[in-house]
């Protein structure tokens, strides 16, 4: 009733539907705080492997099954063992064995000249690195011998194969968040078109697209992954494509149900007098005047769409080791719940604490873009 | 109802300085600014004001029915309680049984779930505690007060199955129920067609009569309170900017305002154009079916024939009016004559004959074709900024211009509908009524048609506004010689724009001629009674 808007026509910059969305969306502080997190989880999964020297497929024989830790591995005491075990591989005896600042000094002696080459044993082991002769005595019976010692941070822990977790979960959230994403785009392109077009030609055409639709909804959804990865071969993008087939069908029905009242409006029958053709009229006004529910519905398919890609990796049909995804990392972690707690905990958390900013940010979303609230 | 007044000074609502403020994200928006006023027992009270006034939201205010972002604060007091402020239960005790309302939108405001019957016994049943039977015995006897015919056969109907008019009724119907002492009544008559609106007023002058309740009217139609109203409020932006007798708001105005809105009724008349003038637009035997129910592979044969045999001759400079109630085909004749949708008959634009084109032949008469639509709030796409909008012809039709070109045509036509140009960056939803319809009118413009079919232009408008709309058609036509089709229920408008009437009933032609001689010598019975309908009251 109230006619605001007469009074501020002297502006002329005037604010979109959009802009009046998003002042909507900054008041609500759950969806708010569900888009910082997916900002932080983004910039986790896709920063994070710069950051950490480890790679997401690099064994650490030395360190299977590791508990999460803030320490550094190996600890000091656990290292005169290993030294002495390295010693003995090489038929020599430790005499003394320090480590400051990250480098080691052993001092070590055998009955017979020992040769420099002996160092290798030390290199061999994981935990020590270019390892040197420091001094040698005139006799060639003791020797001192320096060298880095390999500390690592695992602060996840690392896997039964000794791959290090932390790295895990940020490519599997790398994978994951795009598989989400792209196969949202793909169903969101091919479900917005056809819904668009089917809605607005309506009639006979729309009737038989939107039996298609059907059919393709009652063909059983891991059957058809089955036969296009018999057919086309397993690879990342398969699994986006797939998806998006199926994902794209909802999309359809949605975007034909907001079309068949669009059509009605009278902008459309204004468009139709200016003698627009069908398709530009689907173009510039049918599919703009959709996205509110179809952003809305876009952050419900990409949660659906990461379970399901954990499903198909759980199958084996979807991702497969060295990579991984947090479905596949999940399925792991469960396999190994009781001796390896950590392996189920930490993707699980971040998949989570993903669903549930998505989850928040569509309530927000379907909020703001509601024309009731107008 | 007049002669009633002052002769009982006893007040049923007393409203004093009831201010209502919405929380919006553009800051603070002052709906209603302290208005005081009271309702006397048994009279009826106009509140008169355009949209945007207040005059609902200050209603709204005291039935405890704001919208959430609303505040309210001052005093209305019915009899000795306190009705701002009071608790839900106790807002309960009096609305609804002492004070009742009813809406504009009859379609809307029953719930279509449920019969007629049983959403009028509803209160009954609350409020009195009345058992089926005689709640039932009661809702038949409030029909028949009502008007209802067949009220046995009604009370079990469902709303779709009446008519505006008839919803009307049941809505007054369900307000009576409890025999209120007051009723307010939300512009009850502006949905409906002008005969019926007067039946309905006159219904309620009778019921006023019976019960001796007191009426608020809230209303923007000057005509429907010269009709019925004994004391008159006028309200401007949320306040009060005269109030007193109908006659003396009638007869001596003191405000500007009041004086304006007097002085809005849509005037003037247009001369015919010369007999020598080119036939622009014509369609013969123009016939439209509409398929009832589709089946979803057979096409089913029952149709509806919305237009039956219209013969329409259009010439250069020309205004053909075309007056109906709804339902009668007025709009669907647009249509048509557009060759928006299917229909037979023959039609022809500029002696080339359109009648067989399909779209893509349609294309090039498209530019010298145009439509205006009723809804200024439907007709604009809420997704795009008004340039968007009123170049989207040239896109099709010049789509050589330059963007820069484009901008320049719009910021042409903004000017010449009297709108700022820097509109075109903004978008429809900051516009009021009545510059969307001019946006709208510059859609069309803009690619300099020979022929705009205007569908209820002015409907949707206040009359100040109507004014200026009728006005700038009017000059566009002066300017750029061209013919309209004038299509409207609203005797007034099309009195005061069209040379040529053409009265349509059930998709025909009930009489057709010039305008002074339709509206000072109207030949059959029917277009008599529209014209007594419209202007008697």
């Amino acid at each position: 009733m109230t006619d605001i808007s007469t009074t501020n026509t002297n502006k002329v910059e005037g604010r979109s539907l959009g802009q009046l969305a998003w002042l909507r969306f900054r008041r609500n502080k759950a969806a708010m705080g569900g888009m910082f997190m997916l900002l932080l989880i983004a910039l986790f999964s896709f920063g994070g492997p710069f950051l950490v020297s480890h790679k997401y497929d690099e064994v650490f024989p030395s360190y299977v099954s590791v508990p999460p830790s803030l320490k550094p591995l190996p600890e000091t005491s656990t290292l005169q063992d290993v030294a002495d075990a390295t010693a003995k591989r090489a038929r020599l005896k430790l005499e003394s064995f320090d480590v400051a600042k990250g480098t080691f000094t052993a001092k070590v002696s055998a009955s017979s000249p020992i040769d420099p080459r002996t160092v290798r044993y030390f290199d061999r082991v994981n935990e020590f690195k270019d390892t040197q002769v420091k001094e040698t005595a005139p006799d060639q019976l003791s020797m001192v011998l320096t060298g880095r010692v390999a500390q690592e941070y695992f602060p996840f822990g690392t896997d039964s194969n000794g791959r290090d977790l932390l790295v895990r979960v940020m490519l599997g959230g790398q994978i994951s968040i795009a598989v989400g994403l792209a196969a949202s785009l793909v169903s969101l392109g091919i479900g917005v078109v056809y819904g668009a077009t089917s809605g607005y030609l309506g009639g006979r055409i729309d009737n038989v697209m939107m039996r298609v639709v059907e059919i393709l909804y009652s063909l059983p959804f891991v059957f058809l992954v089955v036969v296009m990865v018999v057919f086309f071969g397993r690879s990342i993008v398969l699994i986006f494509v797939v998806i998006g087939a199926v994902q794209w069908l909802e999309m359809a029905r949605i975007v034909r149900g907001q079309t068949l009242s669009l059509k009605r409006r009278e902008f459309v029958g204004a468009a139709q007098a200016l003698g627009l053709t069908d398709w530009q009229i689907i173009r510039r006004h049918i599919i703009p005047n959709t996205i509110g529910p179809v952003i809305v519905f876009v952050t419900v398919v990409v949660p659906h769409v990461i379970l399901t890609e954990s499903f198909l990796s759980f199958l084996g049909l979807g991702v497969q080791a060295p990579l991984a995804s947090w479905g596949t990392l999940i399925s792991e972690g469960a396999a190994n719940m009781q001796n390896a707690p950590w392996l189920l905990i930490f993707p699980a958390t971040f998949f989570v604490i993903t669903l549930f900013s998505l989850n928040f940010v569509g309530d927000g979303l379907r909020d703001a873009l509601d024309p009731k609230d107008r | 109802m007049a002669d009633n007044m002052n002769t009982t000074e006893t007040t049923v609502l007393t409203v004093k300085d009831l201010k209502v403020n919405f929380t919006t994200p553009d800051g603070e928006v002052n709906a209603v600014k302290g208005v005081n006023f009271d309702v006397r027992k048994g009279e009826t009270l106009a509140i008169v004001g355009e949209s945007g006034s207040g005059k609902s939201q200050t209603m709204m205010a005291i039935m405890g029915l704001l919208a959430k972002n609303g505040r309210v604060s001052g005093s209305a007091r019915y009899g000795s309680a306190e009705m701002i402020g009071a608790s839900p239960k106790a807002l309960n005790d009096v609305r609804g049984s002492k004070i009742t309302m009813i809406f504009q939108e009859p379609m809307t405001s029953l719930d279509p779930l449920y019969t007629v019957g049983k959403q009028i016994s509803e209160p009954l049943i609350h409020h009195r505690g009345m058992g089926k039977a005689q709640a039932r015995a009661r809702v038949l006897e409030l029909l028949k007060l009502v008007g209802i015919p067949e009220p046995e056969r009604r009370i079990d109907s469902y709303p779709h199955e009446l008519s505006g008019g008839q919803r009307q009724r049941v809505m007054i119907a369900m307000a009576l129920a409890n025999e209120p002492d007051l009723l307010i009544a939300d512009e009850p008559t502006t949905a409906l067609d002008v005969t019926i609106q007067a039946q309905i007023l006159d219904l309620l002058a009778d019921l006023q009569k019976r019960f001796g309740m007191a009426i608020v009217l809230i209303t923007h139609d000057l005509g429907v309170v010269k009709h019925v109203a004994d004391r008159v409020v006028v309200m401007r932006r949320g306040e009060v900017v005269e109030q007193g007798t109908r006659d003396d708001i009638f007869e001596r105005p003191t405000a500007d305002y009041t004086k304006m809105l007097l002085a809005a009724e849509p005037s003037g008349s247009k001369a015919p154009p010369a007999d020598n003038a080119p036939v622009i637009l014509e369609g013969r035997n123009v016939v439209v079916d509409f398929q009832i129910g589709t089946g979803m592979f057979f096409k089913s044969h029952r149709t509806f024939r919305a237009v039956d045999g219209i013969n329409i001759t259009l010439r250069q400079g020309q205004t053909i009016g075309v007056v109906g109630e709804s339902g009668s085909g007025k709009s669907t004749l647009g249509r048509a004559l557009l060759r928006l949708l299917d229909s037979d008959g023959r039609y022809s634009f500029a002696s080339n004959d359109i009648s067989h084109l399909d779209r893509k032949g349609m294309r090039p008469y498209r530019r010298q074709m145009q439509l205006v639509f009723q809804d200024p709030y439907g007709s604009l796409s809420p997704r795009q900024t008004v340039g968007e909008i009123i170049t989207e012809g040239l896109y099709v039709h010049e789509p050589n211009l330059t963007k820069a070109e484009r901008d320049a045509r719009a910021v042409e036509a903004l000017k010449e509908v009297g709108l700022d140009p820097g509109a075109r960056n903004r978008y429809p939803h900051e516009f009021s009524g009545g510059q969307r319809q001019r946006i709208a009118i510059a859609r069309s413009m803009i690619l300099k048609p020979k022929v705009v079919i205007l569908d209820e232009p002015t409907s949707a408008l206040d009359r100040s506004v109507q004014r200026q709309v009728i006005e700038l058609l009017r000059d566009l036509q002066q300017k750029h010689d061209l013919s309209y089709v004038f299509i409207s229920h609203d005797l007034s408008v099309i009195k005061a724009i069209s040379d040529h009437v053409v009265v349509m009933k059930n998709g025909k032609i009930v009489e057709q001629g010039p305008t002074d001689d339709i509206f000072d010598r109207p030949a059959q019975d029917y277009t008599k009674t529209l014209i007594a309908a419209a202007f008697t009251h």
